[in-house]
């Protein structure tokens, strides 16, 4: 079974990364636990999250921590940031016990954190969302510098006097990360940070956070990537159902047997047909050009494509090359066209309609933002499913809400996509990421559409389920569906696609066959049009494999 | 200088009309600023106007006067403070029964005192510079609230977006589960702009019964309260919108007044509806941008905060 696709591990040769050696002071155990956890519980109602788990981290160790949405991955590393309190266990901090009664306190003792969502301030600019994390008495002036000289170093670019919210998820990673490198923290944890890179930024940080790892930090290290999972981490904590179910040694374990242990069953990789797709064109877009909202945005230019009846094209693209802008003039979420022809959905003029009115036309949206876009965080996941399906659906009786149906459908879409809720009346809020991502994809993809618009459809999603997503995805196309995925991982664009193009600078690369191009090909046009300092060293090798 | 000199007396008016607002304001905006949604700046104003007014009459000194109204502000706030961060009561319920508790509370406390009379805080009176034709007056001629209302203003606009605290405070306010995961005390840094914003509303109100009318009648802030709430919300949290809508309002309101007395022939209804119609007029007509106003409404206003969600 070709379990490796759905982990990336071409992606990750062709990248370059070797496993890397085992770091000696760990294995000889010369060397004292930095952070040991010791029976931690945690519960919450209804849910026991972390179930007696045991975690050592040494100074100088990658530590990875694997686990399925909802095994309590975040819960756990909430803890040892101060953010939540175990109900039970014990906590040592360099061979001391501690209770860690905060964030401020984590942060003090040399803890540092990147968030899967982030803690950023929308309203506030780069520098100051940066100055607010660091001690008191830091120089604004002095701090810009460092900011500058450390996303150069770790070829993160930034601008320092950026607003956060003109700025794409990618980016406001980087800021993240910058933001925890300049506290210059003993302890570093980063949850799935590697989501929104593309490869060569990836690269960059890998090698980055090596060089954090020799100067003798500890990284705690969640993804779901197994692949960067072995290329990149010294030893892996394996959770399931909030229980430690193994440790091991990357390297030396296979990606297989590591995403067997996460999920107790082999996932399923997505299968792709192979039948002729040469059905009529539902979705085209012409000569779509379009100025940013802002002076931050990317304007989108002479962008023209067409996804035919059963396709799936990709378009890939680091964000913040127009990937938001191209979103929100697909989906109606922006300013009414100039030209209404510029986006034909069924032949039909769509440039100046609302996205009700392009629903109604047959399509349908799944945007980047699950929170703000996606879902209403304080309703409950019927209520959320009604919102985008009561129409095609028939959800209403006498224009009243057909309760029962709704229950129904969310039902449905909560047991045809694994999503782990209490119910369907479960606040949206209440959902993991993952979770909410699954509910979210399932509710579109069991609408039936003609035309399926969806933004990075797996963030921050476990491989199980992204396998999941991926293979409906497939199986929607196959029944007519014309599916048009916006995404940064590479990896799911080679698994899924029928024809790839490259969003950069605002500009698509004219649509090719995917078994037409290369990953490095893709990689460098997506990356090689970016300010990128870390390019000359990972092209360099990218072109020795090529 | 003798044709202008007319004007004197009436921009004197506005600045006093002006000042209770332009106090209870600039104390709202740091509430605001920090995501609290204070409701009770009506009902704090009035309590700051009694206690102030009681505290003269029974010691006669002015200094202890205004520390009693800023004192009794503080003290109405820490209630609410109490009741919405401490029990996470809702805010804007606790405000409103904040107001209507303090109109109750002060008629109270000022029942004996109805229908005395005060002497006005002293004015600055320096003997060269108040001399000068019409600047001598207009400038110099103002008791020392009118400049600390002034002073209070820049130092808010310094603190909020110069100094590392006022970042934090607009941090908390803007997003108070970011500031929490990175280790700010929320519920403390709000309980303090709460303090702050009920000394500032109980000075505005010390304002009114210590300069402005120097004397207690009840429930006499009159709407001031609601009014510089408004002018907070529609200056879109702005320190120098909130400086021109609180003196655009105080000159309408002396203005019509004067028109009024001039007998024109406009029902005085009408004429009365005028400040409250061009302040709002105006304000709505500068910030009609809808990113400046995102950039400065603070993103958790009046949002309830649960830590360890």
């Amino acid at each position: 079974m070709p379990i490796q696709k759905c982990v990336g591990p071409r992606l990750a040769q062709e990248m370059g990364l070797k496993p890397i050696e085992q770091n000696n002071q760990g294995k000889n155990g010369l060397d004292s636990p930095l952070l040991t956890l010791d029976g931690v519980v945690k519960r919450f109602p209804g849910c026991l999250a972390n179930d007696n788990v045991d975690l050592v981290v040494r100074k100088g160790e990658i530590r990875a921590l694997l686990g399925e949405n909802g095994a309590g991955k975040s819960t756990l590393v909430k803890i040892i940031y101060g953010l939540l309190a175990a109900d039970e266990g014990r906590i040592t901090w360099r061979g001391e016990p501690v209770t860690i009664e905060g964030p401020a306190v984590a942060r003090d003792m040399g803890i540092a954190m990147v968030f899967q969502h982030f803690s950023l301030f929308e309203t506030m600019t780069v520098l100051e969302n940066i100055l607010l994390a660091m001690p008191k008495g830091t120089s604004p002036a002095e701090l810009r510098e460092r900011v500058v000289r450390i996303s150069r170093d770790y070829g993160l670019p930034l601008d320092p006097g950026r607003h956060v919210h003109t700025m794409s998820v990618g980016e406001r990673q980087r800021i993240e990360i910058v933001r925890c490198l300049l506290l210059d923290p003993s302890l570093l944890i980063l949850d799935e940070p590697t989501s929104v890179l593309t490869p060569q930024e990836a690269i960059s940080l890998f090698s980055t956070l090596r060089q954090i790892a020799r100067e003798g930090r500890a990284i705690l290290y969640i993804s779901h990537k197994l692949e960067e999972v072995k290329a990149l981490c010294h030893t892996a904590t394996v959770l399931r159902a909030g229980r430690v179910v193994a440790e091991c040694n990357p390297s030396e374990t296979s990606a297989r047997a590591m995403a067997e242990l996460m999920i107790g069953d082999r996932p399923q990789s997505a299968e792709r047909g192979d039948d002729e797709r040469s059905g009529q064109i539902r979705l085209t877009v012409k000569g779509l050009t379009l100025a940013a909202a802002d002076q931050f945005g990317t304007d989108l230019q002479d962008i023209s494509f067409g996804v035919a009846e059963g396709e799936i094209l990709g378009i890939a693209g680091v964000a913040g090359n127009g990937q938001r802008e191209l979103m929100e003039a697909l989906s109606g979420e922006g300013p009414a066209l100039e030209d209404p022809h510029a986006i034909l959905i069924e032949g039909a003029a769509a440039g100046q309609l609302g996205p009700a009115a392009r629903r109604r036309l047959g399509a349908a949206f799944v945007p980047e933002e699950r929170i703000d876009h996606g879902s209403v965080q304080n309703m409950t996941l019927s209520e959320n499913a009604f919102l985008t399906a009561f129409r095609r659906l028939g959800l209403t009786r006498l224009g009243l809400i057909d309760r029962p149906r709704t229950r129904g459908y969310a039902r449905q879409v909560i047991d045809g996509f694994d999503v782990r809720a209490s119910g369907t009346e479960a606040e949206a809020r209440s959902l993991s990421g993952g979770n909410l991502q699954k509910f979210i994809v399932g509710r579109e993809i069991l609408q039936e559409p003609r035309i399926l618009v969806i933004a990075q459809p797996t963030w921050g999603v476990d491989a199980g389920a992204a396998a999941a997503i991926h293979q409906a995805l497939i199986d929607l196309a196959r029944r007519g569906c014309s599916v048009l995925v916006i995404s940064q991982d590479l990896d799911e664009i080679f698994a899924i696609c029928d024809r790839i193009a490259v969003l950069s600078d605002g500009k698509l690369s004219e649509p090719r066959p995917i078994q037409a191009v290369s990953v490095d090909e893709v990689g460098l046009l997506m990356g090689g049009l970016h300010d990128m300092a870390a390019i000359p060293e990972a092209g360099g090798r990218e072109a020795s494999l090529g | 200088m003798s044709d202008i000199s007319w004007l004197v007396p009436v921009i004197l008016t506005v600045i006093t009309a002006s000042t209770p607002l332009l106090l209870a304001a600039t104390g709202e905006l740091v509430v605001e600023k920090s995501g609290v949604l204070n409701l009770g700046v009506e009902g704090m104003m009035v309590v700051g106007a009694v206690a102030a007014f009681a505290t003269a009459s029974s010691t006669g000194s002015a200094v202890l006067a205004i520390l009693a109204g800023l004192a009794a502000g503080a003290a109405v706030a820490s209630v609410f403070g109490f009741l919405t961060l401490g029990l996470v009561a809702n805010q804007v319920a606790t405000g409103l029964a904040l107001t209507i508790f303090g109109i109750g509370f002060s008629a109270l406390i000022g029942a004996g005192y109805v229908g005395y009379a005060l002497e006005p805080l002293p004015k600055l009176d320096i003997p060269v510079l108040n001399d000068l034709p019409f600047v001598g007056p207009i400038l110099f001629g103002h008791d020392a609230l009118v400049y600390f209302s002034f002073a209070a203003l820049v130092g808010v606009s310094w603190f909020l977006y110069r100094s590392r605290a006022g970042l934090v405070l607009r941090a908390v306010g803007e997003s108070h589960d970011s500031a929490h995961s990175i280790g700010y005390p929320v519920l403390r840094i709000r309980f303090l702009a709460i303090l702050f914003g009920g000394a500032m509303s109980g000075l505005g109100g010390a304002y009114l019964s210590l300069s402005y009318t120097p004397m207690w009648a009840e429930n006499m802030t009159a709407g001031r309260g609601w009014i510089a709430l408004a002018l907070v919300v529609f200056s879109t949290w702005r320190p120098g919108r909130l400086l021109l809508g609180a003196y655009m309002f105080g000159a309408i309101t002396i203005l019509q007044l004067h028109a009024q007395s001039a007998g024109i022939g406009v029902p005085s209804q009408v004429m009365s509806m005028l400040p409250y119609l061009a302040t709002i007029a105006v304000l709505v007509a500068i910030s009609r941008d809808a990113t400046k106003i995102r950039l400065n409404a603070p993103g958790c206003l009046g949002k309830v905060f649960h830590p360890a969600r």
